[in-house]
């Protein structure tokens, strides 16, 4: 098998040198990479746009306002005293609800796609949760304006009164006296939560059922070998597996959250401070006070909101990339067993 | 077991596992993972009535929940109490844990899936007060004020809208995002790498700031007023990252052999593309750009900013407000007018089933993943080759060719 060469032989032979491939493209083949090129730098050149338009318009406020644009709570850009802190808040605690309303759903969700159901009820199922990823916010925004809306107040009423020791679940009026009365409780971050949070549970159930059916099989037959319930196969194996798909998934759906407007828009009663009491009526979003404020804004105004929505964007630009490169990473750790 | 491993060949200086086989152990009962014994099934349906019987009790004396949510929570948990104990009676603490989880996803499933098929039935249920009247398609809102009755006025302005909108959308966004996506997989290199990031930047704009960026840099400074361009431009905005990205994907999936095989025939790069990846990719490419205008067409936010609204019909893009169906609803519910608010469901319903169309139509023909043929592809393809079979059989021995008028024509 080795190749023995003496000091000769390699004297001899002639020095060896890749043989040069020309490639010589035709006509039709510069044009069409011209013009794919093109259309690359065209798409670029449109993002680059509003990423650049926006920074430029941007600076003009955050220049004035300076570093207090992250905590000023008010919003008088006239007035010269504007921030992001009551809207980031806002933006913020509807996301973390409608986390909490999503992560468990879709996780659940996820499994039993993935591992309960099987055949031809399984894809209609997938079918279905893809389906409503489709569905349009203005219908959920209807739906939560004028049905979960009455019906979630009694809920709202309930966790008031009973889980007051929770203080983010107390709901207080101005004089500090517990609150009863049914419109103290419409129009709050709670149930703008909710429609958000089943807004993103489809994004986030599909990313992680994909992770779930990617567990390999040979792990799941040996966790059964070894005398294990579909339970405690899923907890060792499926689980594990999947780590990267839920928290990617579920950032995904996070980054989704925070730049939804329009059914957020339509459920709170927009106020500017701080309001810890999340089944108490009055919160804001940052998609919501753009929507607000952008008909009757002067020029240095719309200068105030595209530094806003400049905040929003790196904050979901943030939360995306994470995401992705988690859900990424997990995938080539999956495919890595045989 | 352990023995005829040990024994499994003379160059055993390797470690070998010795299992000790314990001849006493009784067989545990082979477990079941999957499907139900009628012991199951009544465990599950026992416990169902059960809770739903102790739950009208307590509610009325000892509980202080009301509505139905509050009775649906009290049935849940004590629903879960009474099946764990019921299968705890004959089952191991791991069998309760995995049959409590199994109920536990299963009702996160249903919870789910009825949420969001209870939201599309909803809308579609109290939309038919306003679609019920036939007018509600062919007129406009402009000769009818909040008050009128559903008998007068329509959504026709806003149906036009939507699609004249969405089409400027697509005629920009299907060249661009597919060229875009072909220059990504085809060309490569470094500036295709930072074209994919830049995209996939671009899917975490928020939809508002697109509207907000077409409002402040087309509206204020180029055309002064608002306009359906300046909506579909927005919506292109938003569409395009969206295209390029499912795109991207589906051109991916083409094999990489089907690409090498037409380059070993010496077929250039274009007729590659052209006549290799893109027909293999077709179904997915349009699944592609159906799904990015389901989403385009629900996009509100976005036009909220950038098409005005009217309630006039508008066939001119270039000037005046133009209001799609998304904005329409929007702008219908704000009124407290009952009957204003019926046609904001009616408009919701139109979307919905545009939407929902859409979505199914993009299922039926991106089902299959690139390459894989539908019977009447198949029969052509393989008509295709007998037809090749044909041509050469007669072109290395012309005598031999059985049909040969037939074969000849076919080619020629």
């Amino acid at each position: 098998m080795t190749l023995v060469l003496d000091e000769a032989s390699l004297a001899l032979a002639p020095p060896d040198k890749a043989r040069a491939i020309t490639v010589l493209p035709g006509l039709t083949d510069r044009i069409f990479k011209t013009v794919a090129y093109a259309a690359g730098g065209i798409t670029v050149a449109i993002m680059a746009a509003v990423g650049v338009f926006l920074s430029l318009r941007a600076g003009t406020a955050l220049k004035v306002a300076g570093f207090s644009f992250l905590t000023q709570r008010a919003w008088a850009p006239e007035h010269q005293t504007f921030g992001v802190g009551a809207v980031l808040f806002g933006t913020v605690t509807i996301a973390l609800i409608a986390l909490t309303v999503s992560i468990p759903l879709s996780l659940g969700t996820a499994l039993l796609l993935s591992e309960i159901v099987a055949g031809r009820l399984r894809s209609l199922l997938i079918t279905l949760v893809d389906l409503m990823a489709a569905v349009p916010s203005i219908v959920f925004g209807l739906w939560g304006v004028y049905f979960l809306q009455s019906q979630i107040i009694p809920v709202s009423q309930w966790m008031s009164t009973n889980l007051a020791w929770i203080p983010i679940f107390a709901v207080t009026n101005a004089d500090g006296s517990a609150a009863t009365d049914a419109s103290a409780f419409t129009s709050s971050a709670f149930i703008a939560g909710i429609v958000v949070g089943l807004m993103v549970v489809p994004t986030q159930t599909s990313i992680m059922r994909e992770a779930f059916t990617r567990a390999p099989i040979g792990e799941r037959e040996g966790a059964y070998a070894l005398g294990a319930t579909r339970w405690g196969m899923i907890r060792t194996v499926v689980l594990p597996f999947g780590t990267g798909g839920i928290i990617g998934g579920t950032m995904l759906g996070l980054g989704r959250a925070l730049g939804e407007t329009i059914a957020v828009y339509m459920i709170i009663s927009p106020i500017f401070d701080i309001n810890w009491q999340v089944l108490k009526t009055g919160s804001n979003s940052v998609s919501a006070l753009i929507a607000l404020r952008y008909g009757e804004a002067s020029d240095f105004g719309l200068s105030a909101l595209m530094a806003a929505g400049l905040v929003l964007f790196v904050l979901t630009l943030i939360v995306n990339f994470t995401a992705s490169s988690i859900v990424a990473r997990s995938r080539s750790g999956a495919e890595s067993d045989g | 077991m352990a023995d005829t491993m040990n024994l499994s060949g003379p160059r055993t200086s390797a470690p070998t596992t010795t299992l000790s086989v314990l001849d006493d152990m009784p067989d545990a009962p082979r477990r079941d993972v999957r499907g139900y014994t009628p012991r199951q099934l009544f465990d599950l349906f026992g416990s169902f009535v059960g809770a739903a019987a102790l739950t009208t009790l307590l509610f009325g004396w000892f509980l202080p929940l009301q509505g139905p949510i509050g009775w649906v929570v009290v049935w849940f948990i004590s629903f879960l109490v009474l099946y764990a104990l019921m299968v705890n009676t004959d089952a191991d603490k791991q069998e309760v844990a995995d049959r409590v989880v199994t109920v536990l996803i299963g009702s996160a499933g249903v919870i789910l899936i009825g949420a969001l098929v209870f939201i599309v039935v909803y809308t579609l249920s109290r939309g038919t007060e306003a679609l019920l009247h036939p007018n509600f398609l062919t007129q406009t809102m402009q000769y009818a004020g909040p008050l009128d009755p559903l008998s007068v006025g329509g959504i026709l302005h806003a149906v036009v809208g939507t699609l004249i909108q969405i089409s400027i959308a697509l005629v920009i966004t299907v060249p661009l995002g597919i060229g875009t996506a072909v220059y990504l997989n085809e060309v490569g290199g470094r500036f295709a790498r930072f074209v994919r990031t830049v995209s996939d930047a671009m899917t975490a704009l928020p939809s508002i700031v697109a509207g907000l960026f077409v409002y402040a840099a087309l509206i204020q400074v180029v055309t002064k007023q608002r306009s359906g361009i300046a909506a579909a431009i927005a919506i292109t905005v938003m569409m395009m990252p969206i295209v390029v990205r499912s795109a991207d994907v589906v051109l991916r999936l083409v094999p990489q052999n089907l690409r090498e095989a037409s380059y070993a025939l010496g077929s250039s790069r274009w007729s590659t593309v052209w006549h290799v990846v893109l027909p293999t990719a077709r179904s997915g490419l349009v699944t592609a750009v159906i799904l990015g205008t389901a989403r385009g067409i629900g996009e509100t936010s976005p036009v909220l900013l950038t098409s005005g609204i009217t309630a006039a019909l508008n066939t001119n893009p270039f000037s005046g407000p133009m209001i799609s169906l998304p904005l329409q609803v929007f702008d219908f519910v704000r009124s407290p007018e009952p009957t204003m608010v019926a046609r904001g469901f009616g408009a919701a319903a139109v979307l919905l089933a545009l939407v929902l169309t859409l979505f199914l139509v993009a299922r039926a023909l991106g089902g299959k993943a690139p390459g894989e043929l539908s019977d009447r592809q198949r029969r052509r393809a393989l008509e295709a080759s007998l037809r090749d079979e044909a041509r050469f059989a007669l072109r290395s021995d012309p005598r031999a060719a059985e049909p040969p008028a037939t074969a000849e024509k076919v080619t020629s």
